[in-house]
């Protein structure tokens, strides 16, 4: 059951130009949530800009009931969110959804993200770890200038393997190349994956052919964030042509078996 | 302090609602709050078969408001019957079923069904702007309206209000049509046809193009509209149209509205529609008022 929580940044950290990682007081979140739910954030009291905007969980931290997230500047509302200061107080709904990332009994998992796609995998990382259970990472960046939290990322990984597009840093290429060759000499349980429309393309057909169960998380605009307004439809597999179904990101994502979904 | 008001025949423990799309069946937000809280629930448009809707992208965010294409999915109203109203039943509150349809014949089919289930209201849909058919022929015009209208009633004992569009020469045409076909009420004003282009790529953002246009940013239009019917008819208004808080409540029902409805206005706080009430005490409180029916038409003009 979501919460709506008035509460204080406490630590502000700017990644990159335009990359924050926010932590904030929110217990009453961090105790349920699980990883893949993600947050809605008002940006001020004003009506403009009028909605929530819908932000990914990047860490939970149990203990001291702090919830970290992190955001890029894309617009309006993330820009006016990036001035908030430590001290200041942010209203968050969270945790939101119910497609979360299941770690079933997996024994060794690949963890596949791209861009700003990757900080809702960290949670996941983190969890699998602490379970024992063997992860593969592949984490992709356009270059090496947006190469973010590589330390962060390799302790909660088995395996990290890095890439960037252009090849200026360690591997050269798409994630999913990598992710693949390790997928020919070894066998994985399941592949998590969030990121670009291509990567999550490739990720499904991948798992699909190999026959490896795969978890997407997926984005698309959002009115209300609490599965109201029906806004956040992505299409079911198979449905028909000519009556396409759809189910919704916000409540039954965002996280998805991708056998589930067309995209 | 009475607040209490009867409805088009429906007994209301205040006059806040919350409007058809924006609250579902109920269920998400009474996560946040105790449905019995508020007059009435009017639910998300339902079609006598499920619809699945219209491609996305489906919503987007504009200044002050939002533009949205959902295409009036819904389960239908046998999965509505079964399960969504002994849900929203558990609440002491009213439920107001919104009705949409493609045809004269498939509204007339919905609400025999309507009227055997136990729920308080028919609001008929006929002003959706994301439905050609749901609109285009019925929503528009004098005739239009009062034709489907009287159909409905024939087979409706239920409260009956009707929804009007805003994208009409004059509203207080289709208002009449209702009222002279026997609705106890009407419901305005639902959205605004719009479009919003990204001017990188040159596209509509949304799939459909178009969408309705609904928030803050249409409530001065709304307030007007509301003024106009509230002098063209008789039978009672229930007012929306970006209302995010009492002060805007109150600026509806001066303007003529007895009851209101809070929309898009629950996305960005869940608890708007209970802040709403307690500003219209507040309000009342403050400038003594008694009864709320005295707010009602209280509007001076210049």
């Amino acid at each position: 059951m979501p919460k709506q929580v008035y509460t204080k940044l406490v630590k502000k950290e700017k990644l990159l130009d335009d990359l924050y990682k926010f932590s904030v007081e929110a217990k009453e979140i961090v105790d349920i949530a699980k990883p893949g739910n993600f947050l809605e954030i008002r940006i001020n009291e004003n009506l403009d800009p009028f909605l929530r905007r819908p932000i990914s969980i990047y860490n939970l931290n149990k203990e001291k009931g702090i919830l970290e997230f992190i955001f890029q500047v894309k617009g309006k509302g993330t820009q006016l969110l990036s001035k908030k200061e430590e001290g200041d107080f942010i209203d968050i709904i969270g945790p939101l959804g119910s497609g979360t990332f299941k770690l079933e009994e997996y024994k060794n998992i690949a963890i596949l993200g791209g861009g700003i796609g990757i900080f809702p995998l960290y949670e996941l990382a983190k969890e699998a770890k602490q379970d024992g259970i063997n992860v593969n990472m592949y984490i992709e960046f356009r270059n090496k200038n947006l190469v973010v939290l590589e330390k962060e990322f390799e302790e909660k990984s088995s395996k990290l393997t890095i890439t960037t597009d252009d090849g200026s840093y360690k591997n050269s290429g798409f994630a999913i190349q990598y992710l693949e060759r390790d997928l020919n000499e070894n066998k994985l349980d399941a592949i998590y994956a969030c990121g670009p429309l291509p990567m999550l393309r490739a990720a499904k057909k991948l798992a699909e052919e190999r026959n490896i169960p795969c978890q997407l998380s997926l984005e698309e605009k959002m009115g209300c964030g609490l599965g109201v307004c029906l806004g956040c439809a992505v299409k079911t597999a198979n449905s028909p042509v000519d009556n396409p179904q759809y189910i919704h990101v916000c409540k039954a994502g965002p996280v998805f078996d991708s056998k589930l979904v067309e995209i | 302090m009475n607040t209490k008001i009867n409805f088009a025949g429906i007994e209301m423990k205040n006059p806040v609602t919350v409007a058809s799309g924006t609250f579902g069946y109920g269920r998400e937000y009474s996560e946040f709050y105790d449905l019995g809280k508020l007059g009435a629930v009017i639910t998300k448009g339902t079609s006598l078969k499920p619809r699945p809707g219209n491609k996305p992208t489906r919503v987007y965010e504009t200044t002050g408001g939002m533009i949205n294409s959902i295409g009036l999915q819904n389960p239908g109203v046998e999965y509505f019957a079964s399960y969504d109203l002994p849900f929203l039943r558990k609440f002491d509150t009213k439920v107001i079923v919104n009705a949409c349809g493609s045809s004269v014949e498939e509204y007339v089919e919905l609400c025999k069904i309507l009227n055997t289930l136990d729920i308080d209201g028919v609001e008929l849909n006929l002003s959706c702007p994301n439905v050609k058919a749901g609109c285009l022929a019925f929503g528009t015009t004098y005739d239009g309206v009062k034709g489907i209208t009287s159909a409905v009633r024939k087979v409706l004992d239920k409260p009956l209000i009707v929804k009007l569009t805003p994208n009409v020469t004059d509203i207080t045409q289709t208002a009449k049509g209702a009222e002279n076909a026997g609705a106890d009420a009407v419901s305005l004003i639902n959205t605004l046809l719009a479009m919003k282009i990204d001017i990188n790529t040159k596209k509509p953002v949304l799939a459909n193009n178009t969408g309705g246009l609904s928030g803050p940013a249409i409530k001065p239009v709304a307030v007007r509209m509301v003024y106009q019917v509230s002098k063209a008819v008789k039978i009672p208004i229930m007012g929306l149209g970006g209302i995010v808080n009492g002060e805007d409540a109150i600026e509806f029902m001066l303007a003529g509205a007895s009851t209101v409805s809070i929309g898009c206005g629950n996305f960005i706080n869940p608890y708007t529609a209970v802040e709403t009430i307690n500003g219209i005490e507040a309000y009342m409180k403050k400038h003594n008022i008694e009864d709320i029916k005295d707010i009602i038409g209280k509007v001076e003009m210049n």
